[in-house]
């Protein structure tokens, strides 16, 4: 039977505008940026989800608060069952072993002046899990998982004695030396070369199998994320739109954002005609969200109704949901 | 019969003497582009694509140096060429297009200053009104509204911006653009638009297009010819259809399987083994070869020429020594 790790129920994340004296004075209400705006999903235990979109749709916010490295505004986090949404404290650091999240830019992630082997090991030390020989011991280990072979010459490189795949790999073997249970990895390779970018997501698609790992996997790229998910949400303006069961949803895109947003990948095939983008105009600003359904003023195929109540994720087939009236 | 060729760059070579060595990041390339033609420039960060395009606006960042080679606009060897002489060319014949948008624009000048300036500097004798005239026109062939000349560039968003970019680069109806990365810090959306868009106007101006990218499928997509770069050198030169059904080296091969196609399910990507070689230091003989898997005696100690296999389809590896003739 399929047990849910994480269940995420109406995440809301708002972020204040900052604003001058001036306009705080004359200002009637505040305005916020709604990074996140009511999120409901759920991830079952062993599973790669996707969350993807484009910049600014809030994909990266939501791991985050997963994570709980950001609060959330309003809405519940639930993990192994508990709503952890309101942990502090101890009952904090004994979540994160369990949870762990990789970052975009392995060049900022990794602190410059820690050797790797202090930086790999340095979860060990604050969950106080393991000392001396014994943590020099798990941390080659992990190295040697991550393909960072001979271990014992990694251990004391700096950062920036590394390229960018070989901080990745450093990255990963810090989030997996914990033994958790669940990983966020935020657009893992985007800043990774081409010919590197395979053997990260092979790496973590092993890991998954041995260590039993569960993923919320955040990218921009739907051809990384047909690759390497077993169920996608595609997000727009803070909402999710459409997700479901990766086949399905390729197969069968239902919201005009998600067929705009396929139409656009670039296919590495020369002889294959492009196909037409049917989408006008930018993403609108998080701060003045449209009425109604968010994607509307962009949207062909609207209908009166679609400018005044927002649709919700409704069920078109099994495991395939889509907030969108036209289905 | 009206010479064809634009662009003719034969065996250039460009270094940057670091303190800590010589970087080799060009050497030993030659092609050559027709009017009209659309080439890729395809390889990973430090392949020396970059470079290479800049070598072509006589831009080489210092401290690169070009120490070998010819480049050659319509039968002009720019590199003899004076400063003075090279600003002429610079624009009018061959125009730059960089990757980062937000800061290749002037923040404190509008959008209309950019495009006066760069008018009046190589047409002095146009009025200021003619060629703001000029550049509402531009403006709206990108699909921008000709109002929006007075605004600065924070006022427009990346994508606009990348458009502005393209805008002034086409403004003087040069033979060849030279996009460089131009869509990487963009959205998925934006980036087809924008390419879209530069594929149309390339036809409307009748320009010649190199585009410089990492990404495989942008340049199968959009470019009739394909040189696969790899640590500074051609790895590989064919049209798009060739390179895509009849990979030859190792490298592009590997490249290929490493790429995800959205329109395939069940696909298996494998990876390319090791990473790019140190520059500083690369390897000896075939550059590839640590991380080849057909890699003979012979690649570790001699480097290998370009070869034609066929149809002027050229790849740089000894496995094609038998079947190929020596291009050099």
């Amino acid at each position: 039977m399929l047990s849910e790790i994480i269940k995420v129920e109406h995440l809301k994340k708002y972020f204040p505008v900052q604003k001058s004296f001036l306009e705080q004075l004359f200002a009637r209400k505040m305005s916020y940026v709604k990074a996140v705006d009511d999120v409901t999903f759920s991830i079952n235990k062993g599973e790669i989800f996707t969350l993807a979109g484009e910049s600014g749709c809030g994909k990266t916010t939501t791991g985050r608060l997963i994570v709980r490295l950001l609060k959330p505004t309003s809405g519940n986090i639930y993990f192994n069952g508990p709503d952890i949404t309101e942990f502090r404290g101890e009952k904090l650091r004994l979540l994160r072993r369990k949870m762990q999240i990789i970052f975009q830019d392995p060049y900022a992630s990794l602190n410059p002046r820690m050797k790797v082997g202090s930086a790999v090991g340095h979860p060990l030390e604050i969950h106080g899990l393991a000392k001396g020989e014994e943590k020099k011991k798990l941390v080659l280990d992990a190295l040697n998982e991550v393909g960072l072979t001979p271990p014992e010459q990694f251990f004391n490189l700096y950062p920036h004695q590394l390229s960018g795949g070989q901080r990745q790999r450093v990255a990963l073997a810090r989030s997996i030396i914990l033994k958790p249970e669940f990983i966020v990895a935020d657009e893992p390779v985007s800043m990774i070369d081409v010919s590197l970018r395979t053997t990260i997501i092979d790496l973590m698609l092993n890991f998954r199998k041995e260590l039993r790992l569960t993923y919320l996997f955040i990218t921009h790229d739907l051809a990384i994320a047909k690759y390497i998910s077993d169920r996608i949400a595609i997000m727009y303006l803070g909402k999710i739109i459409e997700m479901g069961n990766k086949e399905r949803l390729f197969l069968n895109p239902a919201h005009p954002y998600t067929r705009a947003l396929l139409s656009a990948i670039p296919v590495p095939d020369a002889e294959r005609g492009r196909r037409k983008i049917g989408l006008k105009g930018e993403v609108p600003s998080a701060i003045n969200i449209p009425i109604g359904c968010r994607f509307h003023p962009r949207c062909r195929n609207k209908k009166a109704e679609c400018t005044q109540k927002e649709p919700q994720l409704i069920e078109i087939e099994k495991d395939h949901q889509v907030a969108c009236y036209f289905n | 019969m009206v010479k064809l060729t634009l662009l003719e760059i034969d065996s250039l070579a460009i270094n940057y003497p670091t303190s800590s060595g010589v970087v080799r990041a060009v050497e030993d390339v030659s092609f050559s582009l027709n009017k009209g033609e659309t080439l890729g420039l395809a390889g990973e960060s430090g392949s020396g694509k970059s470079t290479l395009g800049l070598s072509i606006m006589r831009l080489v960042p210092y401290p690169g140096v070009i120490v070998n080679g010819h480049i050659k606009i319509d039968e002009t060897d720019i590199l003899r060429l004076s400063e003075q002489e090279m600003r002429l060319i610079r624009g009018r014949k061959v125009a730059y297009i960089f990757q980062d948008p937000m800061t290749s624009l002037n923040p404190v000048k509008r959008i209309s200053a950019h495009f006066v300036e760069l008018i009046r500097t190589h047409e002095p004798k146009t009025p200021n009104k003619e060629a703001l005239e000029r550049a509402k026109t531009v403006l709206k062939n990108l699909g921008i509204l000709p109002e929006r000349i007075n605004d600065y560039p924070h006022q427009f968003s990346g994508g606009m911006r990348q458009r502005i970019m393209i805008g002034l680069a086409i403004a003087l109806n040069p033979d060849l653009v030279i996009a460089d990365e131009p869509t990487t810090a963009l959205d998925v959306i934006v980036q087809a638009k924008i390419l879209d868009l530069l594929e149309n106007l390339r036809k409307i101006y009748r320009m010649a297009l190199i585009l410089i990218s990492h990404d495989l499928s942008i340049i199968l997509e959009r470019c009739d010819r394909i040189i696969v770069m790899y640590a500074g050198h051609m790895a590989e030169y064919a049209t798009s259809l060739e390179l895509q059904k009849a990979p030859k080296h190792p490298y592009t091969e590997g490249l290929l399987r490493s790429i995800p196609n959205i329109e395939l399910s069940d696909q298996k990507l494998s990876a390319i083994p090791g990473s790019p070689p140190n520059m500083l230091d690369p390897p000896k003989g075939c550059p590839f070869w640590p991380r080849c898997p057909y890699a003979m005696e012979i690649c570790r100690v001699k480097e290998p020429s370009l070869i034609d296999v066929g149809h002027n389809h050229l790849v740089k590896c000894f496995l094609y020594y038998k079947q190929g003739v020596n291009v050099e």
